[in-house]
């Protein structure tokens, strides 16, 4: 499964990061701690989250994340638009909250 | 030069977690009598104690830095001090317009009161402090920097809201004046573990919420007197002034 996949799946709409589309998908994390993600998230997980601070990228780069999903809408600045698309890491924006996009991401892969 | 002694994070009452007897007569007369030339006024997201503490503290001879502990969007808490009152109250606006209009339950959270000299109350926040603020911390940063402020992570070795907690890291651009890590570490120890902070102050402060913690860790500052620019050349260790040790 690809990044692409969750994104026509889900409805996500595309912020940056375009050029790591293609990256393959493995899992998901759900979590607002960064800390936490650093401990915990693993290689291709799809990252659910509400923080919008640029170290969401270098952590994501760090933990070889597949993509991060910015859930109810929030607005990612401009620096961590910039780094996503320096890291080839999709920033992906989701109206819904984070147990609605979770539910889903999670039948998806549950289903594959 | 002379040393000073500094505690710069202690609430009072008006935060919800602060004991209804840090009242601002009662924060003056422990800090003299732990010995403390200057002491940060710090409630959650809001000033509107600081000014009476600090008109308190003037006819004691005490420097009273008036700001507050801001919880930004990510949760991250930061120490924010401003030098005159001017900048205090347009920052105090600031925080009302990115406070989230949430009402505070007293019987869960703690009391919210401004009150007078005499200890009555005059001001019930209705607001919930404690909640987040809609502004990051890089917006918080340059806002107080705009207005010549002090900004400073607190308790940045701190399991929750503190910068590494919700940001993994330090971001690399954030301009912290100094770095506030808790009496839990020892600068040495907190160094070793995080190299990347090398390149900021250390302080260590109370975070005192009732009055026997006021001055329970404080700052030795090594300056000429006591004021607003002087701590800022101290934290920054420009023109000979200097933090001198953590206690």
């Amino acid at each position: 499964m690809k990044i692409t996949d969750v994104i026509s799946e889900l409805g996500l709409k595309v912020v940056s990061g375009t050029g790591g589309l293609e990256n393959e998908v493995t899992g998901g994390y759900v979590s607002d701690l960064l800390s936490d993600v650093i401990g915990n998230g693993r290689e291709g997980n799809v990252w659910i989250t509400l923080q919008a601070h640029h170290n969401i990228v270098a952590v994501a780069s760090l933990k070889d994340i597949a993509a991060i999903i910015i859930v109810r809408g929030v607005q990612p600045d401009e620096e961590t638009i910039k780094k996503s698309n320096q890291e080839n890491i999709p920033l992906l924006s989701a109206d819904e909250d984070t147990f609605t996009v979770a539910g889903k991401l999670y039948n998806m892969i549950r289903k594959k | 030069m002379r040393t000073y002694r500094a505690d710069l994070h202690i609430h009072t009452l008006l935060s919800p977690c602060g004991d209804l007897s840090m009242s601002p007569a009662n924060i003056i007369s422990e800090a003299l009598r732990r010995k403390l030339d200057i002491i940060g006024i710090t409630d959650h997201n809001s000033t509107r104690q600081a000014c009476l503490i600090g008109i308190l503290g003037a006819r004691n001879g005490l420097l009273v830095l008036r700001g507050a502990e801001v919880t930004t969007r990510e949760e991250v808490h930061c120490l924010a001090f401003f030098e005159n009152l001017h900048d205090l109250e347009v920052f105090q606006g600031y925080l009302d317009k990115n406070l989230p209009d949430i009402k505070n339950d007293p019987l869960i959270f703690g009391d919210q009161v401004v009150v007078n000299e005499e200890e009555d109350i005059i001001h019930t926040e209705e607001k919930l402090l404690i909640n987040a603020t809609e502004i990051s911390i890089g917006e918080l940063e340059a806002f107080v920097h705009e207005r010549g402020g002090l900004f400073i992570p607190a308790h940045i070795d701190r399991l929750k809201n503190s910068v590494y907690s919700q940001l993994g890291f330090l971001p690399p651009d954030l301009n912290a004046d100094a770095l506030e890590i808790s009496r839990r570490s020892t600068p040495e120890e907190f160094r070793r573990i995080h190299p990347e902070i090398k390149v900021y102050p250390l302080l260590t402060n109370s975070d005192a919420h009732y009055p026997e913690a006021v001055g329970a860790a404080f700052n030795l500052l090594e300056m000429e007197e006591l004021s607003f620019g002087e701590i800022k050349m101290a934290v920054k260790g420009i023109n000979g002034r200097r933090i001198k040790e953590l206690c």
